[in-house]
């Protein structure tokens, strides 16, 4: 309870953290939303209501098809979100694992990984979704694994590195002279230790990963039409640009305050300790 | 009362560079059960390395060790890391110089202290273990030690983490406990209650203690033998009270004069 009061305290002095939290609060509150109701079916077309502007029956316009914007921002930040949360699950996962192993054990095992990271690290991460999807075919599952790969790099690198750091503490000597295997010393006594580094860089990489899901659906990689995700919306709506002005600004809008919110999350984390 | 560990011609090279160094030479040592040895000598004379490879602590590529450790009719040198680490922590612990990072910060007291039995006694249930835990950390002169449990490394003073870092060795109630100047980063007056903790698990539990120190005069109130080192060598051993007043070799009688002597009047 006083921990807790303790705890809001300290967000509410960390402009960082409360802007961070209100922006995703916003937009999760958004996607929630769209869980249950949405104003209109986001796939639903109305051939009288093509290209609308803003109005209050379709507070963000609708599209090309007469399909309400809204409602499709509703949905497709659903899509965008849960490929970047997939995204970073299999990075961060996979990244972690390869990194905490290569710094701990060093030598010849981590010159090899290493490089071989580092190859992946300058291999472009959209001919690595080109290269997936022309292979295995379009869709999320496709998507999610060409974007989760391209991913490992950066967290293995930053993991690696404060490993290292750690392995030299006298801690972990310590507890090597208590008898500890090297497992429970890498995932009990040094993965705890650099839990902030992490948070960051995991709320780092969802900006990314937003933003990579979004040139990759720009690019016509990602979910497939009827549905919706913000970078398809994005890429449909170029046409329309200056006819219709709010059908792109507002999917554009959302990607930007989705990024934004986790940045300001991500600053907020690293400046908690 | 029996010799516990016997160690014979340990010789330690680096080989980091393109010519082998030697950094411990012909290092011998017999721990009786119960006793208390000192090695001493300055920075860079081996006896921290020397200490390192008796907790089986050193195992980099880069370093060649040969001799033998015989503990438990083990050799620590060549036995297979299972056998070590069923002996690490349980019958050989090791305190370091500093308390202030040989915690992990982000773990509670209690968990660290617990650790070891955790590990090399996982029949023992969670309710046991805190009571031992609290048991030892009272032990170690901790009064407070239900809240101090309870906290983390960053709330306690030096002289009470090295106290903590005491009573994590100590609670698998090991054979021998190699304290690697365990008083250096601390003031004077915390030394001096540190080495009286020593001498007190010394005689209550009869745990062999290795004292590395480069202080002639705590190894003087602590320890029985002392063993004198210099650029890897032994240079002298034997009894302290006859190196304190007849020291052989020049480079001990180097060392008894550089203790400072306080002369209050004349």
């Amino acid at each position: 309870m006083n921990n807790s009061s303790r705890i809001f305290k300290k967000i509410k002095k960390d402009p960082y953290l409360m802007a961070g939290l209100i922006i995703t609060g916003i937009i999760l509150l958004m996607i929630i939303v769209g869980l249950f109701w949405m104003p209109y079916e986001p796939t639903k077309m109305s051939a009288s209501e093509k290209l609308q502007g803003i109005s209050f029956k379709h507070i963000m316009g609708t599209d090309n098809m007469g399909r309400d914007v809204f409602s499709r921002v509703m949905y497709g930040s659903r899509v965008t979100l849960l490929i970047a949360i997939g995204t970073v699950t299999i990075g961060a996962l996979a990244g972690t694992v390869i990194g905490a192993l290569t710094g701990y054990y060093g030598g010849a095992f981590d010159e090899v990984v290493m490089r071989v990271i580092d190859a992946l690290f300058a291999f472009p991460s959209i001919l690595l979704a080109l290269v997936i999807v022309s292979v295995f075919g379009t869709g999320w599952v496709q998507l999610l694994m060409s974007l989760g790969i391209a991913f490992i790099p950066s967290f293995a690198r930053i993991v690696r590195g404060e490993v290292l750091r750690c392995r030299n503490m006298d801690y972990v000597a310590s507890a090597k002279l208590q008898g500890v295997s090297d497992v429970r010393m890498i995932f009990v006594h040094i993965l705890p230790n650099i839990k902030g580094v992490m948070a960051s860089s995991i709320l780092i990489g969802f900006n990314n990963a937003v933003l990579a899901e979004a040139g990759l659906s720009y690019l016509g990689v990602g979910s497939q039409p009827p549905y919706a995700s913000l970078g398809k919306m994005l890429s449909d709506a170029q046409q329309y640009m200056f006819t219709t002005p709010s059908y792109c600004l507002c999917p554009g809008v959302v990607i930007v305050l989705m990024v934004l919110g986790f940045s300001f999350l991500g600053e907020g984390i690293r400046r908690w300790e | 009362m029996g010799v516990i560990l016997d160690v014979t011609d340990l010789h330690i090279e680096f080989h980091d560079h393109d010519l082998p160094e030697t950094v411990v030479h012909d290092f011998d040592l017999m721990l009786e059960e119960g006793e208390i040895v000192g090695i001493v000598g300055e920075s860079g004379s081996g006896k921290s390395m020397s200490a390192l490879a008796i907790a089986g602590l050193l195992n980099r590529h880069s370093l060649k060790k040969t001799g033998r450790i015989m503990f438990n009719g083990d050799d620590l040198l060549t036995c297979d890391r299972a056998t070590l680490r069923s002996y690490q922590g349980d019958e050989i612990s090791m305190i370091f110089q500093e308390p202030m990072t040989s915690l992990n910060p982000v773990k509670r007291i209690g968990w660290q202290v617990e650790e070891s039995l955790f590990i090399h006694h996982p029949d023992i249930d969670k309710k046991e273990r805190k009571r031992r835990a609290i048991e030892m950390l009272k032990a170690v002169g901790l009064n407070d030690a239900e809240n101090i449990y309870y906290m983390h490394p960053h709330e306690l003073s030096g002289g009470m983490r090295q106290r903590v870092m005491i009573a994590a060795a100590m609670i698998g109630n090991p054979k021998i406990l190699i304290a690697d100047e365990p008083t250096t980063a601390l003031d004077v007056t915390v030394q001096a209650q540190i080495v009286e903790l020593l001498k007190k698990i010394n005689k209550e539990r009869g745990t062999s203690i290795i004292f590395i120190s480069h202080d002639l005069s705590l190894v003087s109130q602590l320890c029985e033998r002392v063993i004198v080192m210099q650029k890897g060598n032994i240079v002298e051993s034997g009894k302290t009270s006859r190196i304190f007043s007849n020291p052989t070799d020049t480079y001990t009688k180097k060392l008894i004069a550089a203790i400072p002597k306080i002369d209050i009047g004349e």
